[in-house]
């Protein structure tokens, strides 16, 4: 049972700390992983956590991705380890290779912070093993660039190997195939723009976010 | 020997480019009638010490593809000249 999450830190990582308390909710054990620091010291699973890493200078996540730390996050994710990004995150995972497409902004060039309704595709992603298939998810998301976008091949490619892990219920920025979070071929990298650790408790107005993150630490 | 650079990012044809249809669709309320394929793109200039064109061309190129550009979405157009060349 994994337990030991790391969360990176980004100059300009804003939702570190939510994540930090996020994870200690469901059982996990927590902690930062700099990214100046060439290693994920050790843990079982590691967060690339939203926020403007970098300013989103250049482009969302370009600058991030030569972070001495990503290069321990993909030696990590490459061995099997699971990997998940979270908004900026996730711009930071697919920037960097480490997942298929890119996020541009938003369709209306409007900053989007609202409550989506995500529909589980697949529980086989380090993200969705403890979600049941088909729930719908009330998450929040957060974000000006999260127009996922591919081309036509590996939207196939992504379909035919049930690698959509998230679909929104009403496409709010323009998501090709309305997608919300996609995984690798090894199903241990899965990216997505909607912020689980904020749908963690009722006060928040939901917990759908719990299952995404228990499925972390079963992994 | 130093190279000025400009290098365009551009979107990829067939990419979507909300900036772009933004600011086409706001054209015909400030009276531009008949302007169409608006596309939005970014403007780099840096200066490159390098042996010759050649040499400096090929770094700069390297540094789009790897860097400066997402090649799932972009592409760039390189110019570059010997520095201080008045342009």
């Amino acid at each position: 049972m994994s337990s030991r999450v790391g969360v990176v830190v980004f100059p300009g990582s804003n939702c570190e700390q939510d994540m930090l308390e996020a994870m200690r909710l469901v059982g996990g054990e927590p902690e930062l992983l700099w990214h100046g620091d060439a290693t994920v010291n050790g843990v079982d699973a590691v967060i690339v956590p939203g926020g403007f890493a970098h300013g989103d200078y250049l482009r969302p996540g370009a600058i991030a991705r030569f972070s001495p730390v990503m290069s321990a996050v993909a030696e990590f994710a490459a061995a099997g380890g699971p990997v998940v990004g979270i908004c900026n995150g996730f711009q930071v995972l697919t920037e960097a290779g480490l997942l298929p497409g890119a996020l541009q902004k938003n369709a209306g060039l409007k900053f989007l912070c609202a409550p989506t309704q995500l529909r589980v595709e697949t529980t086989n992603s380090v993200l969705t093993r403890a979600a049941d298939k088909g729930a719908v998810l009330s998450i929040p998301i957060n974000h000006f660039e999260g127009n996922y976008t591919c081309d036509a091949e590996t939207l196939a490619q992504l379909r035919d190997e049930d690698r959509i892990v998230l679909r929104y219920v009403v496409n709010p920025n323009g998501s090709v195939d309305d997608i919300a979070g996609v995984c690798n071929e090894g199903r241990n990298v899965v990216g997505l723009m909607p912020h689980p650790e904020r749908s963690t408790s009722e006060l928040l107005g939901s917990t759908d976010g719990l299952p995404l993150l228990r499925s972390l630490l079963s992994a | 020997m130093i190279f000025s650079v400009h290098v365009e990012v551009r979107l990829r044809p067939g990419i979507a480019d909300p900036q772009g249809s933004t600011i086409e669709r706001a054209m015909p309320t400030l009276g531009f009638a008949g302007v169409s394929g608006v596309r939005v793109g970014k403007s780099i200039r840096f200066e490159i010490d390098a042996a010759d064109e050649a040499a400096a061309r090929s770094e700069a190129e390297d540094l789009c593809r790897r860097f400066l550009t997402n090649p799932v979405i972009e592409d760039a157009i390189v110019e570059l000249e010997p520095a201080g060349v008045a342009s």
